[in-house]
C-alpha cells in the first residue's frame, strides 16, 4: 500500500541509530559493578585432563572467582543439548542418541579452544592474568583434526560407543530404485566434491552480560531469537523459563553462529548468580575462530546416471559430514533434515537417493552457517551437471533445459519428500543468461586471451528451502503514545526487521509507517517466539500478523458499529479506515483504536501465533564469469548476474543487499575461505583474519540483480525468503566458471576453495 | 607523538596515567594503564561505543577514527599517543536530523546492514573521499582503498555504491 507498502524500496528505519553510532551491541552494554569473565581454553586437540590447579589464579590480584568443569557438575549445572538427538533416525533405524557438550570439559578435552575454566575478575586484564597462573596437567591423546583423519582406517576412537567415529548414519530415498536405474545408464558422471570447512565470522564477536535482578537471572546477549536461548538454558541452569529472562538488543550479523547456545552464555549466569554482580564476556576474534561454532565440512561422493538423451535417470550421493568435537544444538540436523532433501536441485531425477555420515573428529563443532547444508546440495548437483555436460558434448544450459522440472510438472513431488509449490526454471536461466550476454562470452574470451588472461563463464540454477521452527508469534498493539508496537519472536541481526515488519503492518492495516515500532529479543515483551533461521521470518512473521490484523479488524468493526450506532455487519475495512458505506460515515485505525483504549480492557491490542509446517523453495539463477592469471593463479570474480524467485518481494532494496551478503559468502567459501586443522597436532592454523580469507572489497565485482516474482502458492503473500538464496547459488556458479576458465588448459576439475596456489598447482599439473 | 617508552619506566604493575586529548571537539582526559589502545580508551573510559571491535590483528577496522584527519584503525595506536591530538569518532560527525553527507548516502544506498562494520566503514569513506578530493572516485579505487575494512553482511556493492555518492555529496 502506498509508498510504505509490501513491494516499496522503503530506506531503513534502524539506520540512523547505526550510522551515528547508537546502536546497542552486547559489548556496548555496561552494568554497575560489572566484572569480567575469561574462558581458559585446552591448548590440546585432544587429552586426558588429570588435574586442573587452579590456587595460584584464584588467588591473584582481582580475582573474584574461578570455576572448572567439576564445580560446575557439582553445582548442578547440565550440558548443552543437542535438538536433534532423538529426532533423527539412522539408516538401521536407530534413533540418534547422542549426548551435547559440557559447559567445560571435565575429563577430556576434545578441541583446540574447548573451554577448561571460566575466570572472573575486577578487570578483563586480571582475569587474563590469572588465567596464565593455572596449571593443567593432562595427557595429550593422539587427534583427528580433519574429517579425512577421523573417517581413516587408524583413525583414534574419540567416542566410546561411536565405533568409526561415526555420530549418525541417515539416508533418504530409494537405494533399490536408484541401484535398478544405474543398471540401464547409457552414461554415468561421478564427482567426488569438497564442501570446505568455514568459519562464520560475523564482525561482532559473540559477547553475553549476566546478571541476577528481581530474583531472576537475566542474561543480555546476541542471538537469533531470544525465546528459543529461554527455552534451551534454563534447564541447563536448573531453573524454570520464567526465572530467566533473554535480551538482545542490537546483533551485528549472525548468520546462523548466534542462535546457539554456547557455553558462556551459562557461565555468565552461573557466575553472577555466585558472585551477586553482573559477569561480562566478551570474545575476541581468536575466542571467535576457537569456538563460534563453523560452517560446511563436508565430503561428497556423487553420481548421477542418464539415458542416451541426456536426462538423468538416477542421482546417487554419499556426504560425509564433521560434527567437530561435539554435536551441537542442531549439528546433525543441518546436512541431513536441513539440506541433503534438496540433492537433486531443480531437476526432474526420477530416483534419487543420498546417505548422510556424520563424524566426530578434534575440530571445532559445526552447525548451520547461512545456507545450512542447502549449498552443500546445490553445489554437488551443479557440479554434476557441468561435468556431465562436458562428459556428453553438451552445453551447461543444453544439459540443464533437458532435465529441468517443467512448468507442467508443478508442483513437484520431489523423491525426497518435499513438494514445489512453483517456479520457473528454465526462465531464470534464459533471463540470466540473457543479462549475462552468454552468447556474447566467446568474444571477451578471445580479447582476455588476448592479454594473456585465462576467462571462463559458468552458471547455477540453484534452489533451496525455507525451514525452521513451524511457529511464529507476533503481537500488535496501540499504546496511550500514539505509536503502534508490533511484537514478534524473529530477530533482526541486520535484515532489517525494523523496516520490513512495519511495512507489512502497514499493508495490512492501514497505520502510519512511522507510527510502528519493533519489539524484538526480549522475553519479558515476547512470549512466544521461534526466531529468526533458514530463511523463513518474512513468511512467518507475515502469517502472524495477518492473523493479529484480522483480529483487530474484526474488534474494530464491532466496536465502530457501536460507535456509530450502525449494525455491525454494515462496517468495511479498508486503506486503514472503518466505514459504513450506508452512511458515508468513517473512522481511522487510530481513531479507532484510541476509541477502543477509553473503553477500557486490551482496546484493539491482539497477538497470534502462525502454525505453518510448509517450506518455500527460493530458486534462480546465478552467471558468474571469472578472469584467471594464469602466472599467479589468481581468480578475479568480473561479471556477476543474478536472477532470483523469492516469490513476492516486500523490500527490493533490502533483499538486493541479502543477495549482494550471500554471494559475497559463497564467493568466499569458493575462492577464499578455509578453516584448517593440523591434521596431526589439531591445532586450528586459520585462527585470525590475517590466516583466515575474508572477502573483502576489491575481491568482488558490482553484482547485477534481478528477480522473476513468482508468487509462493503456500505462503503469506507469496512470500519465499531470500536470505540464504545467495549463498546457495553462487559457489557452482563461480567454481563452474573458474573450471571452465581452466579446461583451456586441460584442467578438468578443481576444489574450493579456488585460491591462487590452488589454481596455479592445477595449471601446472594439467600442463 | 607522545614518548610513551619514556613513561613506562617510571610506572610499576597498575599504574595508571592521565591522557588528555580531543575527542569530536571536546577536550578530555583519562586515568589509562599505558598499554591502553585508542580503541579502549574511546570506548571504555569515553563512553563512546559507536567505535567497534572486531579482531585482535588489526585486519577488520570496524574501531577506524580519524586522527588528527585521517583515517587510523583505533587499535593500532595507544591511548597516550593521542595525548594532544585531534581524535574524531562517528559520534562526532553528524547526528540524526543532521547526517554527515557520507552517513546518509550509507542510508540512501543501502550501505548498511547489522550496522557493526558501518562506523568504520563511514570513517574510512570520508577518508577516501577526501585523499580523492578534486578526482573522480572510481569504482577500482573505492575498492582497492576499502581493503582494510571487513563487512560480512553487504559484499561491498552497497558500500561501494554510498562511498561514491557520499563522496560526491561532500
Amino acid at each position: 500500500m502506498g509508498t510504505f507498502g509490501i513491494g516499496q524500496p522503503v530506506r531503513r528505519v534502524e539506520d540512523v541509530r547505526f550510522l551515528t553510532g547508537a546502536g546497542a551491541y552486547t559489548d556496548d552494554l555496561n552494568l554497575p559493578g560489572q566484572a569480567y569473565g575469561h574462558v581458559f581454553r585446552s591448548p590440546w586437540a585432544h587429552a586426558r585432563i588429570i588435574s586442573i590447579d587452579v590456587a595460584a589464579a584464584r588467588a591473584a590480584e582481582g580475582v573474584l572467582g574461578v570455576w572448572t568443569g567439576a564445580d560446575l557438575a557439582a553445582a548442578g549445572i547440565g550440558d548443552l543439548p543437542c535438538a536433534i538427538s532423538g529426532v533423527l533416525r539412522n539408516r538401521d533405524g536407530t534413533a540418534l542418541d547422542v549426548v551435547g557438550r559440557a559447559v567445560l570439559a571435565r575429563d577430556h578435552a576434545m578441541h583446540v579452544g574447548d573451554g577448561l575454566v571460566f575466570i572472573v575478575a575486577g578487570t578483563i586484564a586480571q582475569a587474563k592474568d590469572a588465567a596464565e597462573l593455572i596449571v593443567v596437567e593432562a595427557e595429550e591423546l593422539p587427534a583427528a583434526g580433519n574429517l579425512a583423519d577421523a573417517m581413516g582406517e587408524h583413525a583414534p576412537m574419540l567416542r566410546d560407543g561411536a565405533a568409526g567415529n561415526v555420530c549418525f548414519d541417515w539416508e533418504g530415498g530409494s537405494a533399490a530404485a536408484v541401484d535398478e536405474a544405474f543398471s540401464r545408464a547409457a552414461h554415468v558422471t561421478a564427482a567426488d566434491l569438497v564442501h570446505n570447512r568455514l568459519a562464520s565470522s560475523p564482525i561482532e564477536p559473540r559477547a553475553a552480560l549476566g546478571n541476577q535482578e528481581d530474583g531472576r537471572y537475566v542474561l543480555r546477549t546476541s542471538t537469533q531469537g531470544a525465546n528459543l536461548f529461554q527455552r534451551v538454558l534454563a534447564p541447563v541452569l536448573g531453573i524454570d523459563a520464567g526465572s530467566l529472562r533473554i535480551v538482545t538488543a542490537d546483533v551485528g550479523g549472525s548468520f546462523g553462529t548466534k542462535e546457539f547456545i554456547y557455553p558462556e552464555h551459562v557461565l555468565v549466569l552461573f557466575a553472577s548468580g555466585k558472585l551477586g554482580r553482573p559477569v561480562k564476556w566478551t570474545g575476541d576474534r581468536s575466542d571467535a575462530f576457537l569456538s563460534d561454532l563453523h560452517g560446511r565440512d563436508v565430503l561428497s561422493h556423487a553420481e548421477i546416471a542418464f539415458d542416451a538423451g541426456g536426462r538423468a535417470l538416477a542421482l546417487r550421493v554419499h556426504n560425509r559430514a564433521n560434527m567437530g568435537a561435539y554435536v551441537s544444538l542442531f549439528g546433525p540436523g543441518i546436512q541431513t533434515l536441513g539440506g541433503a532433501r534438496l540433492t537433486g536441485g531443480v531437476y526432474a531425477i526420477p530416483a534419487i537417493n543420498v546417505r548422510v555420515t556424520g563424524y566426530y573428529s578434534n575440530a571445532v563443532p559445526v552447525d548451520a552457517y547461512r545456507g545450512a547444508g542447502r549449498p552443500e546440495a546445490a553445489y554437488v548437483i551443479e557440479r554434476l551437471m557441468d561435468k556431465a555436460a562436458r562428459e556428453l558434448g553438451l552445453t551447461p544450459d543444453e544439459i540443464r533445459r533437458r532435465n529441468f522440472i517443467g512448468q507442467a510438472e508443478l508442483p513437484y513431488s520431489h523423491p525426497l519428500g518435499f513438494v514445489f509449490d512453483s517456479g520457473a526454471f528454465e526462465a531464470n536461466m534464459d533471463d540470466a543468461m540473457r543479462l549475462a550476454g552468454w552468447s556474447s562470452f566467446p568474444a571477451r574470451r578471445a580479447e582476455a586471451r588476448e592479454r594473456g588472461r585465462l576467462r571462463g563463464i559458468g552458471l547455477s540454477t540453484y534452489i533451496e528451502s525455507s525451514v525452521g521452527f513451524g511457529y511464529e508469534a507476533a503481537e500488535i498493539r496501540f499504546p496511550e503514545d500514539g505509536t503502534v508496537e508490533i511484537v514478534a519472536g524473529t530477530m533482526s541481526a541486520g535484515q532489517g526487521h525494523e523496516t520490513v515488519w512495519a511495512q507489512i503492518v502497514t499493508e495490512q492495516l492501514g497505520v502510519p509507517f512511522d507510527a510502528i515500532r519493533l519489539v524484538q529479543g526480549d522475553t519479558d515483551r515476547v512470549k512466544v517466539g521461534g526466531g529468526t533461521a533458514g530463511s523463513r521470518s518474512t513468511y512467518m512473521v507475515a502469517g502472524a500478523f495477518r492473523l493479529s490484523a484480522d483480529q483487530i479488524i474484526d474488534k474494530g468493526k464491532a466496536l465502530v458499529a457501536e460507535l456509530l450506532g450502525e449494525p455491525r455487519g454494515a462496517i468495511e475495512f479498508s486503506d486503514g479506515f472503518f466505514r459504513s458505506p450506508g452512511s458515508n460515515r468513517s473512522m481511522s485505525i487510530m481513531e479507532a483504536a484510541a476509541a477502543a483504549r477509553r473503553a477500557g480492557g486490551d482496546g484493539l491490542d491482539s497477538g497470534a501465533t502462525f502454525n505453518h509446517d510448509i517450506s518455500t523453495f527460493p530458486n534462480g539463477c546465478h552467471v558468474c564469469e571469472v578472469e584467471i592469471d594464469p602466472d599467479t593463479g589468481k581468480v578475479d570474480v568480473v561479471r556477476y548476474v543474478v536472477v532470483d524467485d523469492f516469490g513476492r518481494i516486500v523490500n527490493p532494496m533490502v533483499v538486493d543487499g541479502q543477495v549482494h551478503g550471500g554471494i559475497a559468502q559463497g564467493l568466499g567459501q569458493a575462492l577464499l575461505e578455509h578453516s584448517v586443522h593440523d591434521p596431526v597436532s589439531g591445532q586450528l592454523l586459520t585462527g585470525s583474519f590475517m590466516d583466515y580469507a575474508m572477502p573483502r572489497a576489491d575481491d568482488l565485482c558490482a553484482m547485477e540483480t534481478t528477480y522473476n516474482e513468482i508468487p509462493c502458492t503456500t505462503s503469506p503473500y507469496g512470500v519465499k525468503g531470500c536470505g540464504e538464496a545467495g549463498t546457495t547459488g553462487a559457489c557452482p556458479a563461480i567454481m563452474n566458471a573458474v573450471v571452465d576458465a581452466l579446461s583451456a588448459r586441460g584442467v578438468t576439475h578443481l576444489d574450493m576453495p579456488a585460491t591462487p596456489f590452488r589454481v596455479w598447482q592445477a595449471l601446472r599439473g594439467a600442463a | 607523538m607522545t614518548g610513551f617508552g619514556d613513561f613506562l619506566g617510571e610506572f610499576g604493575d597498575n599504574m595508571t596515567v592521565r591522557v588528555t586529548t580531543t575527542v569530536n571537539g571536546k577536550l578530555v582526559s583519562g586515568d589509562v594503564e599505558p598499554n591502553t589502545l585508542l580503541v579502549e580508551f574511546v570506548r571504555e573510559n569515553l563512553g563512546l561505543t559507536g567505535t567497534h571491535v572486531g579482531c585482535d590483528t588489526s585486519q577488520c577496522g570496524a574501531c577506524t577514527v580519524h586522527f588528527d584527519g585521517k583515517p587510523v584503525k583505533a587499535c593500532t595506536i595507544l591511548a597516550l599517543q593521542a595525548e594532544g591530538h585531534q581524535v574524531l569518532t562517528i559520534e562526532g560527525i553528524g547526528q540524526p536530523g543532521n547526517l554527515h553527507p557520507m552517513q546518509a548516502a550509507f542510508q540512501e544506498n543501502h550501505g548498511l546492514q547489522c550496522g557493526f562494520c558501518t562506523p568504520g566503514m563511514i570513517m574510512a569513506g570520508i577518508g577516501i573521499a577526501e585523499r580523492n578530493k578534486g578526482a573522480s572516485l572510481s569504482e577500482e579505487t573505492i575498492r582497492a582503498e576499502l581493503e582494510g575494512n571487513i563487512c560480512r553482511c553487504t559484499g561491498y556493492h552497497n558500500i561501494v555504491k554510498s562511498i561514491a555518492a557520499g563522496a560526491r555529496d561532500m
